[in-house]
């Protein structure tokens, strides 16, 4: 069984990272490539870079930054924000990702995670599902949370599953930016109901919560921002913890 | 110089890149003179088994593949199709290594594709040279070697499979080494040094 993965993410505007204090050592904590191959050095397993660029000039930015992420960093990592069409996961691809994520587009146009998946294999799509509780039923939204859709989270997740995804990532839009955990129990049911992995995403506050939604959550990756960017933990500390509660993670 | 074989199966920048870092010369090619002339050769490979050894018949590669007498390393799905035989599409593969590919079954807790991390144990090649048992490597795999004669490395998902193999000089690795950190980047270093 592969090790549990801690997956650090990096927010990138206009080519610069948003969040991030200055580490020691690190010359420019704003250049998304020096930052990664920091975190890759610390012991991340994977990295995710999510685009939140809003400009076209900002999107093509991210492009040839993507390649300088693939020239320098030898760990896998995926690139995510704004993919919408066959063609924008083929650039990204192009520039050296190893994996794209999608999210609102995938859910407006599901025949997206078919189209990308039969063209460029399941490992190549990781999709993200952003979901709250209302009235007792996990629904799926959009767009950063803004939008509720019918869709309810075990039936989308299947869905997903079924049309190509290699992994999903859950995020709980009740729990996001708390910093207060994870909905431990949803996610055990949606890993149980899934035959691919689950990333567990918002709402880390601690190295605890971390290990909860790892262990009780069963899920297979945690990804973070805020507890890295801010330097609670190093991604060292917290792996050494988690493997201090018998967690299985690579050393 | 190093010989890429280019027969259309997925993104080969990763690798580029990492033999880039070590400083190594590179081609990408399907040019019977090119691959025949070079130190080393790479059989990369992303996708699928039965549709990569359709492009490697069209491009008759594999009689040329077999011929070679420098080292040779298939790399995920480069080294499912110097197997015998894969599942993944019913395809009859090239041979070299005396295995046949199997799908991994979900279970309870087991994951398809086995995708992360996973520790590597039972080296038996100078491929792992400066490589412990239990350092870790990067897997994405729907589809694996089971353990067999030709078996050099082995992981776990959870049944033991191989994680890389050897014949002669052919070496085949399921973990992706250009992925795989600098555990990796040191199996492509010492894959160089052969």
């Amino acid at each position: 069984m592969p090790a549990k993965r801690i997956i650090p993410c990096l927010d990138v505007k206009e080519g610069r990272t948003v969040k991030g204090i200055n580490f020691e050592g690190l010359a420019d904590v704003g250049d998304p490539v020096e930052l990664g191959a920091r975190y890759a050095s610390d012991g991340a397993d994977e990295l995710v870079y999510l685009d939140i660029s809003a400009s076209k000039e900002g999107r093509n930015t991210f492009t040839e930054l993507v390649s300088r992420i693939a020239e320098r960093i030898n760990i896998p990592f995926t690139v995510g924000g704004g993919i919408s069409s066959v063609e924008d996961a083929a650039r990204l691809l192009d520039a050296g990702a190893d994996k794209i994520t999608i999210n609102s587009a995938a859910v407006a146009n599901p025949d997206l995670i078919t189209q990308i998946s039969s063209r460029y294999g399941r490992q190549f799509v990781v999709v993200a599902i952003d979901a709250k509780k209302v009235d007792g039923t996990w629904r799926v939204t959009t767009h950063g949370g803004s939008r509720l859709t019918d869709r309810e989270l075990f039936s989308w997740a299947k869905e997903v599953e079924d049309r190509g995804a290699g992994e999903i990532m859950f995020t709980s839009m009740d729990h996001d930016g708390t910093r207060n955990g994870y909905p431990c129990e949803t996610f055990a049911n949606l890993c149980d109901s899934l035959s691919i992995p689950v990333i567990a995403s918002g709402g880390a506050g601690s190295a605890d919560d971390i290990a909860a939604v790892l262990s009780q959550g069963k899920a297979d990756a945690a990804l973070a921002a805020s507890i890295f960017h801010y330097g609670e933990t190093t991604i060292k500390e917290l792996k050494e913890s988690l493997a201090k509660k018998g967690i299985d993670v690579r050393n | 110089m190093i010989a890429v074989i280019d027969y259309n199966m997925g993104n080969i920048r990763s690798l580029g890149y990492a033999l880039q870092r070590l400083g190594a010369e590179w081609k990408l090619t399907s040019c019977a003179e090119e691959i025949s002339a070079a130190s080393h050769v790479i059989l990369p490979g992303v996708g699928n088994a039965a549709e990569a050894m359709e492009n490697l018949n069209r491009l008759q590669l594999p009689e040329l593949i077999w011929k070679i007498r420098r080292p040779v390393l298939g790399i995920c799905v480069g080294m499912q199709v110097m197997c015998r035989y894969s599942e993944e599409g019913d395809a009859e593969c090239m041979g070299i290594f005396d295995a046949k590919v199997r799908r991994f079954k979900e279970s309870p807790g087991v994951k398809v594709p086995n995708m992360g991390w996973s520790p590597l144990a039972n080296m038996e090649s100078k491929l792992f040279k400066g490589i412990e048992s239990g350092e870790y490597v990067y897997f994405v795999h729907s589809y694996y070697a089971p353990l067999c004669p030709d078996t050099i490395a082995t992981s776990r998902h959870p049944e033991l499979f191989s994680a890389a193999l050897k014949y002669e000089n052919f070496y085949g690795c399921q973990f992706h080494p250009e992925k795989s950190g600098e555990v990796g980047s040191r199996i492509l270093d010492n894959f160089l040094k052969l």
